[in-house]
């Protein structure tokens, strides 16, 4: 039905941007996070920082094989060192078994996945052993005393070359992954010489796939197409690199594990640490107040971090693990490269008319990681084709664990399909900003492959007003119009579209007030520096109505009693918990007016909360925040936590017993509906300048404007735009692993060979802004940001350097100095072209 | 053992610092190990003893720190590992990423790739001895704080250390300049312009101050 003028006008009004905190006292304000000044100070402490009485060091023995596995392993001279604890070997760790998590499902235990130490390494530079001594001295000195006999084994670094005929295969059981009757499996596939045919040509070979999905006519879209390209593009594999190298130290106290780790999660890392080791949850605590960078590295911690607690259990002593930059390099994680082919065909305003797409993913020596495939969704999703197919392999090889990092496929996804958005606006000679404005989602867009007969849709999508007010604030238009080349400079400037998911639903928050009259707030968000573990609450402020400076947040210790909280991975947080945070501050005020009313008389409807009271409506008796505290207290059961909500999660209840007494103590579930799911959107903006004497380019100027939803914190977002846009420019102009393919050993591991961009690599003005627009399916409208920017970043990048070069000097990335120079003077890329890791 | 300007004659055959031992200490870089292994002393010292350890003293953010050293200990471990001075950050000890930035006589040095034995009597500062002892932050300091620079902040102590010996030395740069003159540091969370922004607003509360 459609609306009538008065709801097309109110619609209208929603739908239109707005400076941010419009409407609000706190949200959409900037504020001093409490956890500043410790961080300004240097007394912010992070995992290393901590020592307890007695505490031991160890250190990890690497695999310096590919693939091989332990043939013996005499420590018996490294044991009888002065100083030396324990070695610590694969047997010592707990067998990997089924777990049944918090929500009452199976985890199956995966008999290919990672364990923190291992008798088969899968990678060079796979943990093999652990050794514990007073210090880490003497454990470098033990490691030297140690005899490892290891039988080498067969290996394979390039995907492409285990899908040969007869090529090698990385494991006993197979190379790629399928899914099977109890999760993910290993299993064989080769491709067939014919399938090879074009290798050569650089057009990535399109064997039997091991996952495809398809909707609308895509052979008539391509029939009904005034243009239809078809490219393949290889994007790199990039470590995590967090700056804080990987670090936890354990101990173990009346039978429960302490644990200082860094973490990207707080709450949800305790279940998986309790899985690792086989332990309950109550039996784990985990302290994880800084954490210096994740990145999808450390969602729910890694797994080498049971390595302290096992030895520590083992010796009845703290043991503290930290790693070099080096070994971060192996096991701190890595995106993986997708190689990728897509036809796509054009009608002639530059509008899709159908996407054939091919990936095949190197997901590395443990668990799946098929980024081709969740790149497929994003794909979709973000240029609405009306016909799409997708097909894809997940290839295991001899490399590191890969993990999601940052827009995991999306980066991919977008840096795969923007360049040849790109090369299709030049061929037909339509704009670029144009181009991507009629393929750009809108509204309730629908998005992958039907399920049981109907295709899913988002939330809210006001993409096209981002696209265009981005264009205007970055002068599109007359940038084109300057000339392109002067002297040895060409100029070229690049626009992308960019989405990812923004936000989960169903989770809890857990309110105190004290007897004190503070406002007490539990996160069990980790705190990795985006400010989401504060900046949700301050959502729960706004709807208690009470000034910031009476609120407290408790975040970071287990044992401080943290709500069922989202893991901090896929920008859920922002979205998720700032729904949890409404949620209890809503319940919050009804609660306040039930003691109120059990207090002072009357019925809970007849008070009202503000200023930090809860008063009788139209003035008269009252109690401030203080009393109720107190009165809470006195009135116990639900009141004060000795009793929690029926519907809360099971570890909300936990928390709320382990705050019992200490105020008016309120938890809540997340119950809005929502209608879609979520996901938040950048168009992103960027110029370079090409010195085509010496193929040195710099960015010279970046613009990412946000389809977020409503602005929560503005210096922290302005600081995720931008940080995570750098994150994707890296893609495009820097990181990569280089592999000896001889040895299987990699070359680039450490910073300066896998550099991470420098303040000097990007303009020292790049620009973000964002509509704040409120997401109609959320109470707050507030959507995750810190994924989205990511494909943007990259590929604006790499569609301004071919608007500066032309077509046909890279199809694959990043695009080095060299490269340039060299595939411009040719006229064709010169590149290996289906190798990532080269 | 007293303190000494001459090392040598303080030291016997029997506590020589192996060149082999300073490899383990310092670089551990080896096919085995693949790692930097520090000789980290946990409370109540029951570490074992390399030799060649030596008593001198340090002037720490304006105080004498006296402090057993070894020949071939780095400042960041000396900082972290025995003063308790844990807010300079080890990112990857190999002078790739500044995360260890303390001021020597003003001048920022990267702690880890600094010999402890050489800044005696000199003047070290790190993010600790910034604020006056009242607690009143430093100008940067104060300026992180207010236009909320960095997101994880493992980098941040390096790059407030790097900007300060920088504004010392050139107290009003563009912000082209204060770029290159921090461009020795690494930010992870790559929030670059957020940094910018909070360190041009300490060089002018630095100017104003």
């Amino acid at each position: 039905m459609a609306d009538t003028p008065q709801e097309s006008a109110m619609k209208a009004e929603q739908e239109k941007p707005r400076p941010y905190g419009t409407g609000y006292r706190l949200i959409g304000h900037d504020y001093k996070t409490p956890d500043l000044i410790a961080k300004v100070t240097g007394r912010s402490k992070y995992a290393e920082d901590f020592r307890a009485e007695g505490m031991l060091f160890c250190r990890l023995v690497l695999s310096q094989m590919p693939h091989g596995r332990i043939r013996r392993i005499d420590a018996s001279r490294a044991l009888a060192m002065p100083g030396v604890k324990a070695v610590l070997t694969a047997d010592d760790i707990p067998a990997q078994a089924d777990f049944l998590n918090d929500n009452g499902q199976t985890i199956k235990a995966n008999q290919w996945g990672e364990r923190a130490l291992t008798n088969e390494p899968m990678f060079f530079g796979a943990p093999i052993l652990a050794v514990a001594a007073v210090d880490e001295l003497t454990c470098a000195e033990a490691i030297e005393k140690i005899d490892i006999e290891m039988e080498p084994l067969p290996f394979v670094i390039d995907p492409l070359e285990s899908l040969r005929p007869g090529g090698k295969n990385p494991h006993a059981d197979g190379n790629v992954w399928t899914r099977g009757k109890s999760g993910e499996e290993l299993t064989e596939l080769k491709w067939t010489d014919a399938d090879f045919a074009e290798y050569e040509q650089g057009r990535l070979p399109m064997g039997k796939p091991m996952g495809e999905w398809s909707y609308g006519d895509v052979e008539g879209g391509f029939r009904d197409a005034a243009l239809v390209l078809d490219e393949s593009f290889v994007t790199p594999d990039v470590s995590h690199q967090c700056l804080e190298p990987r670090t936890a130290m354990a101990y173990w106290q009346n039978g429960k594990l302490y644990l200082h780790t860094g973490t990207q999660s707080t709450y949800q890392t305790v279940p998986a640490i309790a899985r690792w080791l086989n332990l309950r949850t109550d039996q784990v605590v985990l302290i994880s107040e800084y954490t210096g960078g994740g990145f999808g590295s450390k969602v729910t911690g890694t797994v080498i971090m049971i390595i302290p607690a096992i030895l520590s259990r083992k010796l009845n002593a703290p043991v503290m693990m930290r790693i070099s930059r080096e070994e971060e390099h192996y096991i701190g994680r890595a995106r993986p490269s997708v190689l990728g082919r897509a036809k796509i065909g054009f009608a002639k305003d530059g509008r899709i008319t159908a996407i054939d797409y091919y990936t095949v993913t190197n997901s590395g020596g443990y668990e799946n990681n098929d980024n081709g495939a969740s790149s497929a969704g994003i794909v979709s999703l973000l240029y609405q084709p009306p016909a799409m197919r997708w097909r894809g392999v997940s290839v295991m090889t001899n490399t590191p664990t890969r993990s999601a990092q940052s827009a995991p496929g999306g980066l991919q996804g977008i840096t795969i399909i923007e360049p040849i958005l790109a090369q299709a606006a030049r061929k037909l000679g339509v704009d670029q900003v144009a181009l991507r404005r009629v393929n750009s989602p809108e509204g309730k867009a629908e998005y992958g492959p039907p399920s049981h007969g109907q295709r899913t849709h988002v939330t809210s999508c006001f993409l096209k007003q981002a696209l265009d007010l981005g264009a205007e604030q970055f002068q599109w238009k007359e940038r084109l119009a300057r000339p392109r080349r002067v002297g040895s400079k060409a100029r070229g400037v690049g626009v992308a579209l960019s989405c990812y998911v923004g936000g989960t639903i169903g989770f809890d928050g857990l309110i105190v007030i004290t007897p004190e009259g503070r406002v007490r707030f539990h996160s069990g968000i980790g705190n990795l520096g985006t400010e989401s573990v504060i900046d949700v609450h301050r959502a729960g402020a706004e709807v208690l109505g009470v000034p910031w400076e009476i609120c407290d947040v408790v975040w970071g210790d287990t044992s401080k009693g943290m709500p069922y909280t989202c893991a901090s991975g896929g920008s859920q947080t922002t979205h998720a918990m700032t729904r949890a945070a409404y949620a209890v501050a809503t319940e919050c005020k009804q609660k306040l007016k039930e003691v109120a009313a059990k207090s002072l008389g009357g019925s809970p409807e007849d008070y009202e909360v503000g200023n930090a009271r809860v008063y009788r409506k139209g003035g008269g008796a009252g109690l401030s925040f203080a009393q109720a505290g107190q009165k809470a207290i006195a009135l116990g059961g639900i009141y004060d936590g000795h009793e929690a909500p029926d519907d809360v999660h099971k570890a909300t209840r936990a928390a709320v017993a382990a705050v019992a007494g200490q105020g008016l103590v309120v938890a809540a579930r997340d119950k809005a509906p929502r209608d879609g799911n979520t996901f938040s959107y950048v168009a992103s903006f960027a110029e370079v300048e090409v010195d085509l004497d010496t193929g040195k380019y710099y960015i010279t100027d970046f613009l990412a404007y946000g389809d977020v939803g409503t602005v929560l914190h503005p210096h922290s977002l302005g600081g995720q735009m931008l940080g995570r846009s750098t994150l994707g420019i890296a893609h495009a102009i820097g990181q990569k692993w280089v592999y000896d393919p001889e040895y299987g050993a990699p070359v680039a591991r450490r910073f300066y060979q896998n550099k991470p961009p420098t303040i000097l690599d990007v303009p020292v003005n790049m620009q973000w802004a964002a509509l704040n627009i409120p997401d109609p399916e959320t109470p707050v409208g507030a959507r995750g940001v810190g994924e989205p920017p990511v494909g943007g970043g990259c590929a604006s990048i790499l569609n301004a350097l071919s608007d500066a070069l032309g077509d046909d000097n890279f199809e694959r990335a990043p695009v080095y100095a060299d490269t340039i120079l060299a595939s411009y003077e040719a006229g064709r890329p010169l590149q290996h072209p289906l190798m990532a890791s080269i | 053992m007293p303190e000494t300007d001459n090392l040598r004659t303080e030291e016997g055959p029997s506590t020589e610092i192996t060149r082999r031992r300073f490899i383990l200490g310092v670089i551990a870089g080896g096919a085995v190990v693949g790692a930097a292994s520090y000789r980290i002393l946990a409370p109540g010292g029951r570490g074992r003893s390399f030799g060649g350890e030596r008593l001198i003293t340090l002037n720490v953010n304006g105080k004498p720190r006296r402090v057993e050293v070894m020949k071939q200990e780095t400042l960041a471990w000396t900082l972290r590992y025995k003063l308790g001075l844990t807010g300079t950050k080890l990112g990857c000890d190999r002078a790739e990423c500044g995360a260890c930035t303390v001021l020597v006589d003003d001048v920022p040095h990267y702690s880890c790739s600094l010999l402890t034995n050489t800044v005696r009597g000199r003047k070290v500062t790190t993010i600790e001895g910034l604020a006056a002892d009242d607690g009143t932050l430093h100008p940067v300091q104060q300026a992180v704080v207010e236009a909320q620079g960095f997101q994880c902040a493992f980098c941040m102590s390096g790059f407030v250390m790097a900007t300060v010996g920088y504004l010392k030395a050139h107290p009003s740069p563009t912000r082209t300049e204060l770029a290159h003159g921090i461009s020795g540091n690494l930010c992870r969370c790559q929030d670059y312009m957020k940094i910018l922004d909070a360190m041009m607003l300490g060089a002018e509360k630095m100017r104003r101050a």
